[in-house]
């Protein structure tokens, strides 16, 4: 029975994304690739990565899904125009040739992989005692790999700067997007009203809960952004001014800390980012408190965009 | 088949369709679409790979897992930013296309942007 389903979603998924590079409208596109991202973490469940489906859901479908819906809207009367850049019959042949070719390369590997699979499970089965977090993920990302945890948290920050530096110069340092105003009786009103009190509840659970069963931080961080961003979308509240001194601290607190902690691990560990075995789990909940609010204020601006409106 | 070679093969597939839709589609926005396809496809080939590294207990191994939930917030960031700098192309430009300018329409927004 599960395979019959299993099949059925991996046809949709297949489908979904086709539909999202053939379907002629922009706009029709994105709409699919909000599907596609959400039956994705389907896949990840089946695939025993509840903490990959919650990221999938809230990073790859909910935020990516709403910044290129909100671009498609704005770009839609460009459309026709582009209509015309078609490339030629023998140019979507070769394209269509060399996608087949790839695709079934990668086919070949996935039913030529090695039989037992290498695996570093027993690595972690090893050292997840000395971590004292329960979660293999939440332990594989702050302790065993917390290089890349740390280096993912400044990409962010360095994507938030390069959109930063897409801003016209008279709305240099100032206010991202529109101001968005809805009607104050409206649905959409009363939903910005309503929701962000639960879904801070169960984003500030989604991150607690990291420690020891699938969630985490940037699921969390997710949750926080997106009720930021509902309460501005409604014009219930206004963006900040990007110039705004507390959002600049908000925003690099969390990496500071985290490459204070991995210096401190010099000293007392022998290794940047390594945490002595008595205090590691205090240390990687320091380091995801601090990191919570500096990611939900970097992944909401980064969905707010470019600087438009002068301060004030 | 198990789960693992299923969706396996199913990644193949989006990496291919996806490659496919960045070539052939003009549109700036479509193949940031489709890169997203992509970019799918090789993480839940990834993810098929976690899953048949699952010995000792665990239902899967735990390290790439963690590795894909760094790829997918870094792929978020990376779109962000490409999204945002076609939206100011297409602010400074009028139009949103990668075909090359006509002279005269370069000059009329550098015009733009001395006002």
């Amino acid at each position: 029975m599960i395979e019959v389903l299993n099949a059925g979603v991996a046809l949709l998924v297949v489908g979904l994304a086709l539909w999202t590079v053939v379907v002629r409208d922009t706009f029709a596109a994105a709409i699919g690739f909000v599907a596609y991202g959400l039956l994705l973490t389907l896949v990840w469940v089946q695939l025993r990565g509840i903490d990959v489906a919650l990221t999938e859901a809230a990073i790859g479908g909910g935020l990516t899904g709403f910044l290129l819906i909100r671009a498609a809207a704005r770009l839609r009367h460009t459309e026709a125009a582009a209509r015309t850049e078609r490339p030629r019959a023998a140019l979507r042949l070769a394209a269509a040739l060399v996608s087949c070719l790839l695709s079934a390369a990668i086919a070949l590997a996935v039913l030529a992989l090695p039989d037992p699979a290498p695996s570093l499970a027993p690595q972690v089965a090893a050292s997840i005692a000395a971590t004292g977090v329960g979660n293999p993920i939440t332990a594989v990302l702050l302790a065993f790999r917390a290089t890349d945890t740390l280096l993912e948290a400044i990409v962010l920050l360095f994507a938030l700067i390069g959109v930063w530096s897409l801003a016209p110069d008279r709305a240099w340092g100032g206010r991202p997007g529109p101001r968005y105003s809805a009607d104050p009786d409206g649905m959409f009103a009363y939903l910005a009203r309503v929701l962000p009190p639960i879904g801070i509840v169960v984003g500030a659970y989604i991150f607690w809960i990291g420690a020891d069963l699938p969630g985490g931080k940037f699921q969390g961080a997710t949750l926080l952004a997106a009720m930021w961003l509902l309460t501005v979308m409604a014009g219930l509240a206004d963006a900040p001014p990007v110039s705004r001194r507390w959002l600049r601290v908000a925003l690099v607190a969390g990496p500071v800390v985290f490459i204070a902690i991995g210096a401190l691990g010099v000293a007392t560990a022998g290794a940047f980012l390594a945490y002595p075995e008595a205090v590691a789990k205090s240390l990687i909940i320091v380091i995801e408190l601090a990191l919570l609010p500096s990611l939900a204020v970097t992944l909401a601006l980064l969905v707010a965009g470019a600087p438009q409106r002068e301060e004030g | 088949m198990d789960a693992a070679t299923l969706f396996g093969l199913a990644a193949a597939a989006l990496v291919g369709l996806g490659t496919y839709g960045v070539i052939v589609n003009p549109q700036p926005l479509r193949k940031i679409l489709a890169f997203n396809v992509v970019g799918s496809g090789v993480f839940v080939l990834f993810g098929a790979i976690a899953r048949r590294g699952a010995v000792l207990g665990y239902d899967r191994d735990p390290v790439p897992q963690a590795l894909l939930i760094t790829g997918i917030v870094v792929a978020f960031a990376a779109t962000a930013l490409a999204v945002n700098l076609l939206l100011r192309l297409h602010e400074e430009a009028g139009s949103a296309t990668l075909a090359s300018d006509e002279p005269s329409s370069g000059k009329a927004a550098a015009e733009r942007d001395e006002r």
